[in-house]
């Protein structure tokens, strides 16, 4: 693995000019003061209450994720290269996604195999044949990108499931102006503040053709034990929608209703934040009560917008993620702008075979995982961890890819000793609408916190930072 | 043969519900082997009936009953012509490649003992496909047990297999994992069967497989009959397992105290005279 690419400082110790302004305030502002604004940053986050939980961990509650307040800062030519390659990449997973559940059209071709698709269990059989309000099925998309030189950015992953933290991206732009007016005064910075209205506008956007009348749109809760109800609600709040639970909903003859005090309110779009199995207990899991009965025919009649549209986890899945330069090729004739990391797929023999004998150097994850949990990143894992990996793999291969490892970048990040370089992510939030694409400039910064660690999540103890697009 | 089929669900509540919604998969199409003469859908309640195909190529209906009634019955019946194709579906509805149907579900999910089940009728039968599966179907009819008591529609063929007991439900849902396990598509049908014998009251529909099998396409194995299906099966709704197929999904808001009765009832259709 070769050194990682530092995005303020250059290999010769320059400056890069994105990070001028930064790295001159950096020198100036003393110690304690970055520690302090650190401290008032905490206590506002506890303020604010955003906290997540982790799955399987007794004592942990409600966890707050750590907030770093050196910002992570790209140039308006480096947004604009990416956001290209973001807008590309969404309509080729939007067109894939309409594809499998219509003509099927890239499995005759044989570019992406049949059983991938037949055989995944998130593939919704249930949805095929099935038209969606103006044939949009990934209407928020989270894309986790990762970069490794100056002009080099790789898709680590594609959410289009339920992707969650844009919560994390508003309220870290809103404390970082409450702590550091001065910084932003030296900046232009590109709003993000705007991110609410442009997910309305577009949720509004793919109403069923037929609703002349404002749209209703709702927020779909699995309810307060959910690990991201509070994005659930504060988002909720954002967009001045009701914030509901499957109860609050009903069906009748085959639309949507809301239960209020004023009576039944019909809902036309639902911004719904459970998973697929839960939505409807007619059709999915019998057992889900989270869910609403009859949703899936409602649905079906044309009458109400799922966004996410039901079955788009698939695009989750990193085997199906493996073929996406293909996928982009052959539905829009185009290269892909953005790289994908180069990924063995552990269900193909050969690709199996170098997997084993490389271990050691990979990074191996499971194809429906996420959160970083159950995988192996070979250089920094034991001898007896590898080897126990290796009868996970060896027992279901399909259930594996694996990539080499990747030197992420790195961004200044205040830890104990002071200032210091942590690996980083980002994940932008593409908008897809019935009136294009949208993208607020930036996303939600992930970083490591432990020293040389690769894994940003933070499931894992990953912290999260600002991210700033400079205009111009 | 013409086969005519009634078949009522009728639930009773101790406090009546507010509102009660449905999906029933409970009327058959046509394909080679079987031709819908006359059907039809009655609910007690006076309420929208709203048919759509899905997915799988089912005909399904949904409705919403508002409360309060004591009562509600579903019930449908009419005639199907049926004839013996030997076992092989064909001039179905199909929507998928039969690949498809090798997905696992919570329900056909093999286990440890299933998959030793599946590998020994292998042993016994050789790798032609027909044979094999004809082997399946022998091995559970002998070793499970038709007992209505110990599995509900929730119980899981690992589950059944490992009671050795159950009722078409679960020998299908076993058929299933097996056939699956060995690499050969399988799918559930729920449908009705016309017993030879002339008890033409059941308490139940019934369940089946169908297996595909190349060169011939989909054929039909009942295992809790162990045949292979004939004139006497009528195919009314398919799914990868019992919930794809289920003739009734629902769920009721509010009331208490529900008790479900099923009456079905399969006969030869009379000739009717016409002169």
């Amino acid at each position: 693995m070769s050194a990682a690419f530092d995005e303020m400082k250059e290999a010769d110790g320059g400056v890069r000019p994105a990070y001028s302004e930064l790295s001159r305030w950096l020198k100036e502002v003393p110690p304690d003061v970055l520690d302090y604004r650190r401290r008032e940053a905490e206590l506002l986050f506890r303020r604010i209450g955003i906290t997540f939980a982790v799955y399987g961990e007794a004592d942990a509650q409600e966890r707050l994720i750590p907030f770093d307040v050196i910002p992570r800062i790209m140039s308006g030519a480096e947004w604009r290269l990416l956001e290209k390659g973001l807008t590309q990449r969404v309509k080729a997973l939007n067109l894939f996604i309409k594809d499998i559940y219509g003509a099927r059209e890239i499995l005759r071709a044989g570019v992406v195999p049949d059983d991938l698709v037949f055989r995944n269990p998130a593939f919704r059989p249930e949805m095929s044949g099935q038209s969606v309000p103006h044939d949009i099925f990934i209407h928020i998309a989270g894309i986790d990108i990762v970069r490794v030189d100056a002009d080099t950015f790789y898709v680590l992953e594609d959410n289009a499931r339920t992707p969650s933290g844009v919560s994390y991206m508003l309220e870290n732009r809103e404390i970082m102006m409450r702590l550091f007016p001065e910084l932003f005064a030296r900046h232009r910075i590109a709003p993000v503040e705007n991110y609410p209205d442009q997910l309305l506008a577009t949720l509004k956007s793919v109403a069923p053709e037929r609703v002349a009348r404002d749209p209703n749109v709702v927020m779909l809760t699995p309810g307060v034990y959910n690990s991201a109800y509070y994005e659930h609600s504060f988002l909720a709040d954002k967009l001045g929608v009701e914030l509901v639970e499957g109860r609050d909903l009903f069906v009748k003859d085959e639309f949507v209703y809301m239960r209020t005090t004023q009576g039944p309110r019909k809902v036309d779009v639902i911004y719904r934040r459970i998973d697929d199995d839960f939505i409807d207990p007619l059709t999915f899991r019998p057992d889900s009560a989270l869910g609403v009965a009859g949703l899936m025919s409602a649905y079906q009649a044309g009458n109400v917008t799922m966004a996410n549209a039901v079955g788009t986890g698939i695009a989750d899945d990193k085997a199906v993620y493996s073929f996406m330069p293909a996928v982009v090729k052959f539905y829009l004739g185009e290269e892909p702008l953005l790289k994908n990391v180069p990924t063995w797929r552990c269900r193909e023999e050969e690709h199996l075979a170098y997997v084993l004998e490389h271990l050691h150097e990979l990074v191996v994850k499971e194809v429906h995982g996420s959160g970083g949990y159950g995988m192996l990143i070979g250089p920094a894992a034991s001898k007896i961890a590898i080897e126990q990996f290796r009868l996970k793999l060896k027992a279901a291969p399909k259930n594996f890819i694996a990539q080499p490892t990747l030197a992420l970048s790195t961004c200044p990040t205040c830890v104990e000793q002071g200032v210091a370089p942590r690996h980083v992510d980002l994940r932008p939030f593409v908008l897809t609408g019935s009136k294009g694409t949208r993208i607020v400039p930036g996303g939600l910064t992930r970083v490591a916190m432990k020293e040389g660690s690769l894994v940003v999540n933070s499931s894992q103890g990953g912290g999260t930072k600002d991210t700033w697009v400079l205009d111009g | 043969m013409r086969i005519r089929i009634s078949h009522a669900t009728t639930y009773r509540y101790d406090t009546p519900p507010n509102s009660v919604i449905q999906m029933l998969r409970l009327t058959p199409r046509n394909h080679n082997g079987q031709y819908v003469v006359s059907w039809r859908v009655d609910l007690s309640e006076d309420c929208l009936l709203h048919q759509h195909e899905d997915a799988f190529g089912n005909i399904s209906h949904f409705f919403t009953a508002e409360g309060p009634f004591r009562e509600l019955s579903v019930a449908v019946e009419g005639e199907v012509d049926t004839h013996d194709t030997k076992s092989v579906v064909s001039g179905a509805v199909e929507r998928f490649p039969p690949g498809m149907y090798l997905r696992e579900t919570a329900l056909t999910q093999p286990d440890a003992a299933i998959v030793d089940f599946a590998d020994s009728a292998r042993t016994g039968t050789g790798s032609d496909p027909l044979g094999l599966l004809h082997g399946l179907m022998t091995a559970l009819n002998r070793e499970i047990t038709f007992d209505i008591d110990p599995t509900q529609s929730s119980t899981t063929a690992a589950e059944a297999f490992a009671l050795r007991r159950g009722v078409c439900q679960d020998l299908t849902h076993i058929f299933i994992a097996a056939a699956r396990q060995l690499g050969i598509p399988a799918r559930y049908v729920g449908g009705h069967f016309y017993r030879v014998d002339g008890v033409t009251a059941q308490d139940a529909g019934h369940a089946w497989v169908e297996a595909y099998v190349e060169h011939l396409g989909w054929v039909g194995f009942d295992p809790t009959n162990g045949i292979g299906t004939t004139e006497a099966h009528v195919r009314v709704a398919i799914g990868l397992d019992y919930l794809g197929a289920a003739p009734v999904r629902g769920t009721r808001f509010g009331g208490s105290g529900e008790t479900l009765k099923v009456a079905v009832h399969v006969d030869q259709a009379r000739q009717q005279a016409q002169n």
